[in-house]
Parts: C-alpha cells; structure tokens; sequence
C-alpha cells in the first residue's frame, strides 16, 4: 500500500510538471512569438479596447452592440440566464425597444432579436448585419453623414461566413464606432 | 433552418467521422505499446515509478492505483486553491477560494466533471488555473481512457488474472494523444485570438464614456492552453466564467468549428480503437453508429427549436430566433450544436447559454446527460459506460431468445449483471434523490455552521417550472460528470457545494470501480471458441444494424422510463405555457 501511494505522488508530480508547467509554457512560449496580438487579447493599438470585447453603446451617435447580462463588465462575463418564461426577459426587451424608439421615433421596420436579447458572454463585440441596418439611418442622422457613406463602414466592419458555412454574417461594433470616430 | 445550417450539421458529422479511423488507429497502437516516438520521455518515468512498460495488475491493484492517484490529485487541487493567495503567478491577487467552494472544484475536475461553481476571471489565480485545474483535466481525461481500455483487456483476453497497468496506460494516454493534440489545437486557437499570457489583466478606454466610467478592465491569462485540453479531455471547465461564450476563450466560427470537432473526437475514435483491441474492428463501428444515431436526430431537433422565435418577443414585432444567451458570431444553429455535443459527450464546456435556451431545446441536453453520458460520453468513461449498456441489451436480447447471454465470446453472467446494473442505475438514483433533496431541503437546517443560508430550492433565478428545471439540471449534470450548467441556480453556496461534490464523486468512482471489476471477471472467463459460436444459432452478433437498434433501444428506454415524469415537471410542463401564449 506505502508503494502504491509513493507511486501515485512520484506519478502526479511528474505529470503535472509535464502538463502543469511545460505544457503551458511551450504553448506561451510559441504564443507570444508567433501570435503575440492574438495572445494578448487582441487590444486595439490606439488603446480604445479589444476587438473582441464588446463595449456599451447608448448615444444615438453609435451603432449600439447586444445587451449585456455582464454590464459589459470584461474582468466578470456573465449571460442573463433569463428563461424563454421570465418577464425580466421581456422587460429588458421591452427597455430596449422603448431606447430604440425614443433615438429614432420614425424606424417602425421589425427590430432584429439581437438588438433586444443579451449575449452568452455579456461581452458579444457583434450584433447581425439587418441590426446594423436596422439602426443605419439614425446614425448617419446624428452624425450628419449621408446613408451611403455609413452603408460604406458598415459593409467594410461586416464579417461573412467563412467558406458559406461557419459563422453568421455580423457587424464588428466595436471597430464600426471606432471607425466613425475617426472620421 | 437555412442551407448553410443545414450544411454546418453535415460537414461536422462528415469530418468528425473521417477522423476517426486514423486517430483510433493511432491510440490502438499507443496503448499496445507499439507507438513509440515518445519513448525517451516515457520510459524515464516509468524507471522513476519502478514500474517496467510490460508490468500488469490484477484488477484490484489497478483499481486502489486509479482511486490513489485521483486521490492525490483531488487533494492538491484543493490545497492550492485554498492557499492561492500566498503562492506566486496572482497578478490579480485573488483570494484564497472557500473551503466549500474548493472541495466542489477539486471533486469537479478530478472526476472530469468540470462543474463551475466559481467564475474563473474573477477567482483563480494563473497559478491555480495552469498548475492545478489545467492539470486535472488531462489526467482525468487519461483517468477515464485507461479505465477503457482496462475493461477492453477484459473483454478481450481470456483467463488472464491481469488487466495492463493503470500507470502505464495513464502515462501513454497523457503523453502520446492529449499532449500533442493540445499543443497543436492551443496554438492553432491562439492564431484565432484566444488569450495565452501571464501578464495581468488589461485596462482600455471606453469608445464610448459614460460619466466616471471611462476605462474598461479586460480580463486575460493563460487561457488557450487550458481550452484546447478541456475540450479534447472531455472536461468543460473554462478559463473565464461563460466558458466557450466568452471571445477570448472561442473568439471565431473557425475556433468554434475546431472546438466542437474536439469534443467529440477523442470520444469518437475511441470507437475504433476499441475495435482494434479486441480484433473485430466491426463491434466499435457498430457502437459509434449507435451513437450518432441518438445524436444526430437531437441535434436537428435542438436547432430547429432555437431557430424559432420566443413567442413573447415576437408579439412586439421583433425578428429572428432565441438569441437570447447566444452569441451573434454562432448564430442558433452553432450554438444548438454545440449545446448537444457538449452534453452527449460529458464535456459541460458552453458556447452559450443553456439555461435561456426554450423549454424543449433545453430539454435536449438535460436528457442528453441523463442517458448516463454514454453517446460519446467522456473520454474513456463514456465508451466503458456504453459498453455497459451493450452487456444490458445482449442480456435483454439473450432472455427474449432464451439463451445464455453472450459477448464477443464471453457468457455475461449473474455477477456481471450485478455490476452492470449498478453502473447503470446509480447516477439515474443520485440525479433523482439530489434534485429532491435540493427542492425539499428546509431553510433553517445545519444554521450554525452556515450550510444553508436560506432553502436551496429559492437559489433558482427564473419563475415557474424553469426553476425546477434549473435544479433538475444542476443534479443531471454533477451526477453524470457533465459539467454544463443552467448558469442562473446560484450554486456556489455551501449546501450545492458539498451535495454538488457527492454526486460527482458518486457519478464517476461508484462507476468506474464496477467496470474495473467487471474487466477483472471478464478477463478471468474463458472464450466460447468461435468456431462453436457459429455453429450456435441462438447466439446474437454484435455487430449487426438489428443490434445496433436493440442497443439504442434499450439506452433510451432506460432513460425515458427513469426521467419523462421529472421532465414532465420542469421543461415538458414550460414548453405547454409558451405555446399557450
């Protein structure tokens, strides 16, 4: 019995300095030198966020992302868990529909779900590409741009499926804003 | 549903199948022996245990070896996550975990279960993460494969008092399939834009400020090391606490196609292997058509049903399906897949959330652990918890033809059918007597050493039959090693801490020690030669589709007989509400 268990401590040493710091390390190690952006968390070089980190959007000025169960929180991701059945689900819905309304009183086209639902992560960078066109004309409004120029950036920032398949066409909010900013 | 997700479930299917061939052949070679390019790393270790590659253990030996070194491993997790706060690679200085908290999570990935009661960005430190979570999920991984092909030996052999050595078979199951397959799939989902560093977390400006909230904090660390291994492992246990939601954990559909594919690959073309070793490559062809014939269906079911629109928001003139917990780069379809290979297999890892899914889409994977982690199931555990059903429908068939039940030449007998209804009824017995116990447990019980702070029952987040559902899935998951969760039932508490960890600790060693000895008796048996077995017309092939049916038959009816009144309670009776609006 003493052996058996000297034999289970050497064998678990050995392999978690194998899994536990090697591993890990050649994987770093390799990250860092072939993917070092990747590896860091894709932050923006201008210092206005990650690509892949979803921000909060409210001003009439900015393409709005998902809702967020997170707050947009990136050091605490979280979804809502809301049930298809509870009325917080709908009441947030319901909160959103009401903003969207009040930043563009005239929209009355169907509002894609994404924009009333929140995301897995609460920290979704994306929204689908009929959310973005949903709220095109209110952005080219309070930004005093026509709606061509807008459709220009929106179709720049819009990712497709990759070979058809993987994927559903989406809107990088993060990057758009950004590059509305910049103009 | 669209072509194109019509054709994400086709081109899954199609390249997890023409992976399986090679790498089950790859892993049969490995574990006799035969695969050898590792050899200058193994056989220093095994000269290091005192052990030599060709060593055997009689299945008690094997199995106080298994339970020692999941033991141990068990035991360190723990200390170091309740000594995190004073051990180095903290940028965040996280504190010390619970004591609750940290037995949950040492019992949840010893046992490959991968329960996340913690929210990993906000508790571990990088230490705890690499060092101890990362390693478990290799070795419990390694834990259930061995295990496998112990109980392969059994089948296989005759007369033999022995069933290989359980270090041997952890050793080449670490080092020769899910090291290198990690390495590769870590890298790969690096180039894709999941975080591997060790600096501390990140602050940005907001694009958009409001007010004092000008900065965001971004939470980073070594995160594609563990991710590649918890999916290849059948763990689930994320870096960050929406696991494969989160875009730095599953930033692309790329990442995600890759993710999914290593869920079940391991699980898959362990099928393959398990016909190699016991010489009739048909009997492992047979069984992973058996599990794909359960897979498939649900999976087009699950994304047909989170394709459809919440009726609720539909009638305020929105469009398109259940976005809710979903992400917008996966879209329902990804997200409905991913939701049935990660419950099929005993992965529990999520792209997105289960608990928002509708009443039946969320049915789906809760019954999906509740078959007993047996389609696909974890590495090892699931295939050797599939075999066990098939001993159950060679039975079931042997009583409907009247003769003595037989499997690949071995006559399963009474002591086997003992065994074999225990691995099958426990976690059926735990699922249901936790999901009571939690719904009835009385608020004031154990006050003063704070086990319940207020019932377990109120711990539920969303109204209705959904709470119940929330708890039924907390039980179904813990007691079948799955891992994912209906994330709203507020778990991380003492009562579902402990409770949590007795039902994994149940679900994986009251399991694994009667297949041990079901491989030990097995292994003892001698073989009917298959030369009078052709000649016995009574004797039923393994391999056929008739028994592939009989074999789905009986894994569904188990499940369905044991499980339709409970889920009659929670998602059967939510699903009435919502088609009533």
């Amino acid at each position: 019995m003493l052996t058996q268990l000297k034999n289970a401590i050497v064998c678990f040493v050995i392999l978690t300095v194998l899994t536990g710091v090697a591993y890990p390390l050649i994987v770093t190690a390799v990250a860092q030198v072939a993917f070092k952006h990747q590896a860091s968390g894709s932050l923006l070089e201008d210092g206005k966020g990650s690509s892949l980190i979803g921000q909060n959007f409210d001003d009439p000025r900015y393409f709005w992302g998902r809702l967020s169960g997170a707050g947009y929180n990136a050091a605490a991701s979280s979804g809502t868990n809301f049930a298809m059945t509870n009325p917080a689900l709908i009441d947030a819905a319901r909160a959103r529909i009401d903003a969207l309304k009040q930043a563009d009183p005239t929209n009355a086209a169907p509002i894609p779900v994404d924009l009333v639902t929140a995301s897995g992560s609460g920290l979704d960078p994306h929204i689908s590409l009929a959310a973005a066109r949903y709220q095109l004309p209110r952005v080219a409004r309070a930004r005093g741009l026509a709606d061509s120029d807008v459709e220009r950036l929106v179709a720049q920032h819009t990712e497709r499926r990759l070979l058809g398949v993987l994927g559903e066409e989406r809107v990088n909010v993060v990057l758009l804003n950004r590059t509305l900013d910049l103009r | 549903m669209d072509t194109q997700d019509w054709l994400l479930l086709l081109v899954y299917v199609g390249v997890l199948v023409a992976l399986v061939k090679p790498l089950g052949a790859y892993m049969a070679r490995v574990y006799e022996g035969r695969s050898k390019w590792l050899g200058f790393i193994e056989r220093p270790i095994y000269r290091l245990l005192g052990i030599r590659t060709e060593a055997e253990q009689s299945w008690k030996q094997y199995a106080i070896a298994c339970l020692l070194f999941n033991l141990v491993g068990l035991l360190f997790v723990y200390v170091i996550q309740r000594t995190q706060a004073w051990l180095p690679l903290n940028p965040q200085s996280m504190a010390n975990v619970s004591p609750d908290s940290a037995f949950n999570t040492a019992v949840s990935f010893a046992s490959n279960t991968n329960w996340q009661g913690y929210g990993g960005e906000s508790t571990m430190s990088h230490l705890t993460q690499m060092l101890a979570l990362g390693v478990q999920n290799f070795v419990s991984a390694a834990t259930g494969m061995a295990v496998l092909v112990a109980l392969t030996r059994g089948i296989a052999r005759r007369s033999s008092a022995t069933i290989g050595h359980f270090y041997v078979d952890l050793v080449r199951s670490t080092l020769y399939i899910l090291l290198p397959l990690s390495i590769v799939l870590a890298i790969f989902l690096v180039s894709q834009g999941v975080v591997q560093t060790f600096t501390p977390y990140a602050t940005v400006d907001l694009i958009q400020p409001s007010g004092e909230n000008t900065t965001q904090n971004i939470a980073i660390g070594p995160a594609a090391s563990q991710v590649a291994i918890k999916q290849l492992g059948t763990n689930g246990g994320g870096f960050f606490n929406v696991n494969s939601a989160h875009p730095l954990e599953n930033p692309t559909p790329l990442s995600n196609f890759v993710q999914l594919l290593a869920i079940l690959l391991i699980p898959a073309a362990l099928c393959y292997t398990y016909g190699r070793l016991v010489n009739d490559t048909r009997q492992g062809w047979a069984i992973l058509c058996a599990m794909l014939a359960i897979f498939i269906p649900m999976t087009i079911a699950c994304a047909m049903l989170e394709a459809q629109p919440n009726p609720h928001l539909a009638e305020l003139n929105i469009t398109g399906g259940n976005m809710e917990g979903k992400e917008a780069r996966f879209g329902t379809t990804a997200s409905a897949l991913w939701a049935v290979a990660t419950t099929a297999a005993s992965n529990g890892s999520v792209n997105s959330m289960h608990d928002s899914f509708s009443p039946l889409g969320g049915l789906i994977p809760m019954w999906l652990m509740q078959l007993g982690e047996v389609v696909f199931g974890g590495v090892g555990s699931g295939l050797y918890g599939m075999l066990i059903f098939v001993i159950l429908a060679v039975f079931i068939a042997g009583l409907m033809v009247g003769r003595t039940p037989e499997y690949l030449g071995k006559k399963i007998e009474a002591h086997e059918m003992k065994l074999a209804s225990l691995v099958i009824l426990i976690p059926c017995a735990a699922v249901l007597i936790g999901t009571a116990v939690a719904c009835v447990f009385p608020a004031t019980a154990f006050d003063t050493i704070g086990f319940v702070d207020g019932a377990p029952a109120a711990r539920i987040s969303n109204p209705g039959p959904h709470g119940f559902s929330q708890i039924l899935y907390w039980a179904s998951s813990t007691g079948n090693n799955n891992g994912s969760a209906f994330a709203g039932l507020s778990a991380n508490n003492p009562f579902y801490n402990l409770t949590g960890g007795l039902l994994m600790l149940i679900a994986r060693y009251w399991i694994l020690l009667p297949v041990l000895a079901l491989a030990g008796s097995l292994a003892s048996k001698k073989t009917v030669p298959p030369s009078e077995r052709r000649l016995d017309p009574g004797t039923l092939p393994t391999h056929t589709p008739l028994f592939v049916t009989i074999l789905i038959g009986v894994v569904l009816l188990v499940g369905a007989l044991t499980f339709v009144p409970a889920l009659a309670l929670g998602p059967i009776a939510e699903q009435l509400m919502v088609s009533a609006k």
